[in-house]
């Protein structure tokens, strides 16, 4: 095929080397250089939304394929190419670094070319990572990740922001490091095995690893994407990235990076390992369930906005996990399509606390109040993203919330109903905190005369309004393109643990060649 | 037909989009109008849906309107669909008809708001009514639970209307998290029943059911249904999720009348109908329906008696009233509780509107002590809130004797003498509280120091402090004619359902019959298969026309009994609030620790407070928050840090770049390597 995804990996690498060309003494381009930036990341979301149009539902599992041999003595290639699950996400970061950019009109005030080229050098590895097929590659966009992120957090963030950046660099390098060598380890096998290297994801999908090594490499694998979901008790260095990144830095944080862990579980840790994920599940499940009340009720009790909205995304990831731990059709599609709801739910989340901190530069609930009858405009925005987030019906979140339930619920009905209580603590946390934000009398002068949505801020906050309701009333316009890739995933996973449980004597017996559907799983009542 | 029954939300929902972008360039007589005349076109298509339906013979009074798919997941496959059968469309002529009249009510109601609140109410208003029709439309739970928590929205954002006050948002929250808690059940139950079923479309889980026989003991039937039920305590606001009802009167008063008496608060009892072949399949769980109604009527009955502001009585008076519904369901007299909704939704609606008279008369006063001797300035007022109180009283001939008779009839038929005994013990309770209400609001003397006292939170209503009675208004006229046509209501609504005993044909009770048993009247393709089965089941512990006409005497007699409890509960009230008045204050005095219990409510918010509220708050902010999370797990991140900072600098102190101490320690080495060789 054409090198449609190529190009969309590329542009925003595009627009940040046509960055550097541009002179900025003194400042006096920052208007043209914010344009700039903005206008790549905009075209990039519209090569996107081509990718979208030319993707086949029914067509063959990866397209847009792309494929050059890179380091051939190591059977390295540049290879890529997306299937509906990666397809979504890629479009998901093209939708929200435009808004990223745009929320840092207001707030970035200094360096402002070096801070639009890192967010374009980040949106380029963003989309590299959903679109590796290479696990070498993946890796490469993995941590070039990092970079970016570490020197947005760095410079442009608040107070604590050194700590904060080097804390998040750290913590995920930890993480990363395992993986790298595991996706190594991974070739020698597959070299051990049949003669030659190989970083092709789906040649390492048929390689048939012993359970014990699976465990290994799950672990590996699973502790650097537990970390960047993050998965309760890996999830400290979130709430003060987030505190202290700049309102861009948390869009793009919690819209599209959090996803990272997720995406890897569900592209990686499961089908590759598959019978040390059906063991690990129940444990990955339990740490989900933790962080999803443990969260809500964490958020409950922040006297920072961010920091609420920080914990409100453990406890919002962690029904992603549960969903892919469920390992059926409802529970990964609704694990997908929570990732989704998440980067617009929480990604506008952020975007109205840098509006409210750029109006006030204060992140504290009790410097705000009454705020309905100064900002009404903002007010009314801001709950339908609060109603969104607590997941009501007809909007985007219940869609999500309620298929990883169902899905949950059809593996083990216990987690599915610890994790439905998390429904009356999202309400809590969120709700109090816009009443104490909104509702009430102004009591501090400082609220007295505060502007209203400007033009540039109804742009960037308003498509994800937009967003939150289509993707509440026609879920289906997303749940179609990603529905074979689910089943895929889910499939393979099934298969591999159903080939173990045939190699064991003992456990042979009706499951063995029982179907591979969603309920082949189906917990006992 | 078929593409019809969408316009009934969609009218509502169309109103609140053009109230919600354009109310704030609106008059308040267009935007005003717009809501009235949305929710006038959707009873309009209500009633000739419903008339339409009417016309087909009484085993094909279904019809389906679907509008696409919404969600759709491996075997998960949900349309949104809206269905209309006699139960619904009760339902929706109750919805679009009272709530066209509370809308009406309303345009004078709140004309002090300024033009941009004045769009902002009735935008949440048609909204509510909007999500209200999709609750009672939806041909599945899932549907169902779009309107069931979007009505819940509506009620927060109208409760919390005026939201400057902090008690009116602080109301709207509780309401909202109780009844969040009521839909964790909710939703379990769903999952359980879609595990079950495979499918969440109410007929088909009824055609599942149908080939299940009732649960001797405690199944997964009996679990799933308990589950809805918790729901629905939540949303109708019974025993143990009632607390928020109360708060709720931080409201507008027609909101409390549309939401917190006639439609919204009964969803739940229409639930447990929409499913009544579901829960006629788990005895226990229906066991638990009757006394939870039961002991809810009685408790709501005892607090209603002593409370002190008009709305909040009527707020006890309701969650009292649906404890009736849910003793009716409990029992499986299906017909009963939803004939008792739909009675309770006329004259509820016209004592809350008729409260709403009076407060708008008294510029926001709302407690009754500071009322009195109203009934010479407002007579249309004081004519049909003696009607609502006649009606909800149980007087013979209003509609609401027809309805509670029926409940209480069925119940003692039943053989659930207890509760029958309990249900005319709140009979008695409510004819005495109403007409406490009736005798202190409007009859007596004001007194003098009541008329600076006026509060109404952020509305407008208490400018006028120091009007003296002279200058009382009666409700204007678009307040007037809502009151009259709920009055008139009150009094024939009840005609539809005028038993046997009495020569009547209890017709509402044979509309409504097959929405409870949908497979014995359809499918004939699985009549002979579950059909059959099916009827037993659900007919087994009723057979109402046997009973009806065997025990005619045995009904009679009963309502002869209710009756006289009507007549002696507003006696005790004359006697004690309109002739000797000194009488109530000294038994009062005499039992001080029941008057304050019952003045405070049984103290449950308190203990609700003090056993969950705090306890969860203190435990998150000082073990999870400050412990857990800043102690224990970032204490082990930043111990790691410092452990590998402290360790290099232990490593770094052997770096001291002295060139003897390097030196030395080569040579202590090569005496150490050398020595191991020569002991060895």
């Amino acid at each position: 095929m054409s090198s449609l995804l190529s190009l969309v990996i590329f542009l925003p690498l595009i627009g940040a080397v046509a960055l550097l060309f541009i002179s900025n003494r003194d400042g006096e381009r920052d208007g043209l250089i914010r344009q700039v930036a903005l206008a790549a990341s905009v075209v990039t979301f519209g090569a996107t939304l081509a990718l979208w149009r030319g993707f086949d539902p029914m067509g063959p599992e990866f397209q847009f394929v792309e494929r050059r041999p890179w380091i051939p003595i190591y059977g390295i290639d540049y290879y890529i190419g997306i299937d509906g699950i990666s397809l979504l996400l890629i479009v998901l970061t093209g939708f929200l670094t435009p808004l990223a950019l745009l929320s840092s009109w207001g707030s970035i005030k200094k360096k402002i070319k070096e801070f639009s080229i890192f967010m374009l050098l980040l949106e380029a590895a963003m989309l590299g990572v959903f679109a590796a097929l290479d696990l070498f590659l993946f890796y490469i966009f993995w941590d070039a990740m990092l970079i970016p992120m570490y020197f947005l957090i760095g410079i442009w963030g608040y107070d604590r922001r050194i700590y904060a950046a080097i804390k998040f660099i750290l913590y995920t390098m930890a993480g990363s490091v395992l993986m790298l060598i595991a996706i190594l380890g991974l070739a020698f096998v597959h070299s051990s095995a049949t003669g030659n290297y190989t970083f092709d994801l789906l040649k390492l999908y048929e390689l048939k690893l012993a359970p014990t090594t699976q465990m290994w490499f799950f672990l590996a694998f699973t502790l650097a994407f537990a970390i960047k979901v993050p998965l309760f008790p890996f999830h400290t260095w979130l709430p003060d990235a987030h505190v202290e990144a700049p309102t861009a830095g948390s869009v793009i944080l919690a819209g599209v990076l959090l996803k990272m862990g997720t995406y890897g579980l569900v592209r990686f840790s499961f089908p590759l390992f598959p019978e040390a994920a059906m063991v690990f599940a129940p444990w990955l499940a339990g740490l989900a369930v933790i962080g999803i009340i443990y969260g809500a009720l964490v958020a409950m009790v922040q006297p920072d906005m961010k920091k609420l909205v920080a914990y409100s995304s453990v406890s919002h990831l962690g029904f992603v996990v549960l969903g892919i731990c469920a390992v059926n059709v409802q529970g990964v599609s609704g694990a997908v399509y929570q990732m989704l709801n998440h980067g617009v739910s929480t990604g506008a989340l952020f975007m109205i606390c840098g509006m409210l901190s750029d109006r006030r530069h204060t992140r504290l609930i009790s410097e705000f109040g009454g705020l309905k009858s100064v900002v009404p405009k903002l007010t009314a925005a801001f709950m339908l993203i609060t109603l969104s987030s607590i997941a009501l019906p007809g909007l985007n979140g219940f869609v999500g919330e309620f298929l990883i339930l169902l899905g949950a619920y059809r593996w083990d009905w216990r987690f599915a109903t610890l994790a439905a209580s998390g429904v009356i603590l999202s309400a809590v946390y969120m709700l109090w905190m816009f009443q104490r934000v909104n509702y009430g009398v102004v009591t501090n002068p400082k609220n007295e005369h505060l502007p209203d949505m400007s033009t540039r801020e109804w742009w960037m906050l308003g498509p994800t309004l937009v967003m939150a309701v289509v993707m509440g009333v026609v879920p289906n316009l997303f749940l179609r393109p990603m529905e074979p890739a689910v089943e895929r995933m889910v499939q393979r996973v099934q298969a591999g643990q159903t080939r173990t449980v045939r190699a064991e004597p003992g456990a042979a017996g009706t499951q063995a060649f029982g179907p591979a559907d969603p309920e082949a799983r189906a917990p006992r009542p | 037909m078929t593409t019809v029954l969408r316009l009934i939300p969609l009218f509502p929902f169309v109103g609140f989009l053009v109230n919600v972008f354009l109310g704030r360039r609106l008059s308040k007589r267009v935007s005003g109008g717009i809501a009235c005349l949305a929710m006038l076109a959707s009873f309009l298509v209500g009633a000739i849906s419903t008339w339409t339906l009417v016309q087909r013979p009484s085993d094909a009074r279904v019809v389906d309107d679907t509008v696409f798919l919404w969600i759709a997941s491996g075997d998960f496959q949900i349309p949104l669909t809206f269905r209309l059968d006699p139960l619904a469309a009760l339902m929706v002529l109750v919805v679009t008809g009272v709530g066209f009249l509370i809308h009406l009510y309303s345009v004078s109601y709140m004309h002090e708001e300024t033009d941009g609140e004045y769009a902002r109410y009735f935008s949440y208003l048609n909204l509510f009514a909007s999500f209200m029709l999709v609750l009672v439309l939806g041909a599945n739970f899932l549907v169902m639970f779009v309107g069931w928590e979007g009505v819940g929205l509506c009620s927060y954002l109208l409760i919390g209307f005026w939201f400057k006050k902090r008690s009116a948002a602080d109301a709207g929250k509780k309401a909202f998290v109780v009844n969040r808690i009521g839909d964790f059940a909710f939703i379990v139950g769903m999952l359980l029943a879609f595990r079950e079923f495979g499918t969440l479309d109410f007929r088909e889980i009824a055609f599942e059911a149908a080939r299940l026989s009732p649960e001797v003991t405690f199944g997964l039937i009996s679990l799933m249904t308990l589950l809805f039920f918790i729901g629905a305590t939540g949303k109708s606001a019974q025993i143990p999720l009632y607390v928020w009802l109360p708060d709720a009167m931080e409201g507008p008063t027609p909101v409390s009348a549309l939401i917190h008496a006639a439609t919204m608060v009964t969803a739940g009892v229409y639930m447990i109908g929409r499913n009544a072949a579901l829960f006629s399949l788990a005895p226990i769980t229906m066991d638990v329906v009757a006394v939870i109604g039961t002991a809810t009527a009685l408790m709501a009955g005892t607090i209603g008696l002593v409370q002190n502001d008009i709305k909040r009585v009527l707020a006890y008076s309701t969650v009292s009233q649906l404890g009736y519904m849910f003793l009716a369901m409990g029992v499986g007299a299906f017909a009963g509780g939803i004939f008792h909704l739909y009675t309770h939704a006329f004259f509820k609606a016209l004592l809350f509107l008729g409260s709403g008279a009076v407060i708008h008369a008294l510029h926001g006063e709302q407690d009754i002590r500071n009322m009195g001797g109203l009934r010479r300035d407002l007579p249309i007022t004081y004519w049909t809130f003696v009607i609502g109180a006649l009606a909800i009283a149980g007087v013979p001939g209003l509609s609401g004797f027809f309805s509670k008779d029926e409940i209480l009839y069925r119940t003692f038929a039943g053989g659930h003498t207890l509760l029958w005994t309990v249900g005319a013990i709140t009979s008695l309770l409510t004819a005495t509280y109403m007409f406490r209400l009736v005798f202190l609001t409007f009859h007596g003397e004001r007194p003098e120091s009541a008329g600076s006292t006026a509060h109404h939170g952020g509305s407008d209503h208490g400018h006028g402090g120091g009007h003296g009675p002279a200058h009382l208004h009666d409700a204007p006229p678009t307040m007037a004619v809502p009151l009259v046509l709920l009055a008139i209501g009150s009094v024939v609504a009840g005609y539809v359902g005028v038993p046997h005993a009495l020569g009547g044909a209890n017709r509402i009770e044979g509309f409504l019959e097959p929405s409870f048993h949908p497979v014995a009247v359809h499918a004939p393709a699985e009549a002979g298969v579950g059909g059959g089965h099916g009827e037993t089941a659900a007919h087994g512990e009723e057979s109402p026309d046997a009973d009806a006409h065997g025990g005619a005497s045995v009904e009679l007699t009963l309502m002869g009994v209710s009756s006289l409890i009507a007549l002696t509960g507003i006696g005790l009230a004359s006697v004690f609030f309109l002739r000797r008045r000194e009488l109530a204050q000294a038994t009062a005095a005499r039992l001080p620790a029941v008057y304050r219990t019952l003045l405070n409510k049984y103290y449950v918010d308190e203990v609700y407070d003090a056993t969950v509220v705090h306890p969860i708050q203190r435990t998150s902010e000082r073990v999870l928050w400050k412990t857990v999370d800043a102690g224990m797990i970032d204490g082990i991140v930043n111990g790691a840090g410092a452990f590998v900072r402290g360790s290099a600098a232990l490593l770094r102190l052997s770096q001291t770049g002295s060139v003897r101490v390097y030196a030395a320690s080569i040579f202590i080495g090569v005496l150490l390597v050398v020595g191991y060789y020569l002991v060895r």
